[in-house]
């Protein structure tokens, strides 16, 4: 096998386990009974399959840096960065948004649904 | 001193990898182009002069030489991710939760603590931070498989794994 061949592979995988966390995010949103469970399938899986997808990017760019044509490899380098940059800023800002969701929902009185216990008060 | 030098830092490397392969080929190569340099530091000393304040509420001294425990905390911490992104997958296609909010005291002091504990059990095993109370140290968590527990600590441990150790490593 030559060297495309093995980043082609590498590539596919990633990108295959990436999209089958984006389905199951989507299809939790669907069948999760309330905005809590729900948050949980939005934020984990879309979270995870994210972090696959800025991989496949990652590793095309490192793939044609080692083509190593000199010409166009400063354009992969900044692919490269950049996408460590917005990597960086999904990992903070995802959980952030969805605390931020689920306050907003719990204190104006949604309850969560078969809910087995629920030991939220009232705070300020 | 130090909190203006390390926000200085953190938003150079930021500029660093937003510029990186901004270069002609010449002095370095692909990578950098030494205008870009001169602008960066320029940028990140203005950038850390504004923020220095804000982020000096966060941090303290001590932080900064526990930096390098950041990077054992990133293996342990993708590993729940998975585990956790198997256990959502597995509900959903089979629909069997348990869900409650839970109230726990991590007995964690300081906010920067508190940030990443809740950061990382929102991303990991089957939790999400509802809120958090600012008089006491509590936390309501809405947990989506709720397991019987009779103590605090077994609480702690079957919400938090091991994240609760870690952000007290990290941030206290």
């Amino acid at each position: 096998m030559d060297t495309e061949t093995i980043f082609l592979i590498i590539m596919a995988v990633l990108g295959g386990i990436s999209m089958f966390f984006m389905l199951i995010g989507v299809i939790g949103l669907h069948r999760f009974p309330d905005v809590y469970t729900r948050l949980h399938a939005a934020t984990k899986a879309t979270t995870f399959g994210s972090i696959f997808l800025i991989l496949v990017v990652i590793t095309y760019g490192i793939f044609k840096l080692t083509e190593g044509n000199g010409e166009t490899s400063g354009a992969f380098m900044h692919l490269i960065g950049m996408s460590i940059v917005a990597l960086l800023a999904l990992l903070i800002t995802n959980p952030t948004g969805a605390h931020a969701i689920a306050r907003a929902a719990r204190r104006s009185g949604v309850k969560p649904e078969q809910a087995v216990v629920d030991e939220f008060e009232e705070v300020d | 001193m130090l909190t203006f030098f390390m926000t200085f830092i953190g938003v150079l490397i930021l500029y660093l990898l937003m510029v990186l392969g901004s270069g002609n080929g010449e002095t370095m190569g692909y990578l950098f182009h030494w205008q870009e340099l001169v602008a960066g530091v320029i940028l990140s000393l203005i950038a850390a002069a504004i923020t220095r304040a804000m982020f000096g509420k966060a941090v303290n001294n001590k932080l900064f030489f526990r930096f390098p425990l950041f990077l054992a905390y990133i293996p342990v911490w993708f590993l729940y991710l998975t585990k956790a992104n198997i256990e959502v997958a597995i509900m959903v296609i089979t629909g069997n939760i348990r869900p409650g909010i839970v109230k726990i005291n991590p007995g964690l002091k300081t906010n920067l603590g508190k940030t990443i504990l809740a950061n990382s059990i929102t991303l990991t095993p089957g939790t999400l931070t509802v809120d958090l109370s600012e008089n006491s140290d509590d936390m309501y968590i809405h947990w989506i498989n709720v397991k019987e527990t009779k103590t605090m600590d077994e609480k702690i441990k079957g919400v938090c794994g091991p994240f609760a150790k870690w952000a007290r490593r990290l941030a206290e």
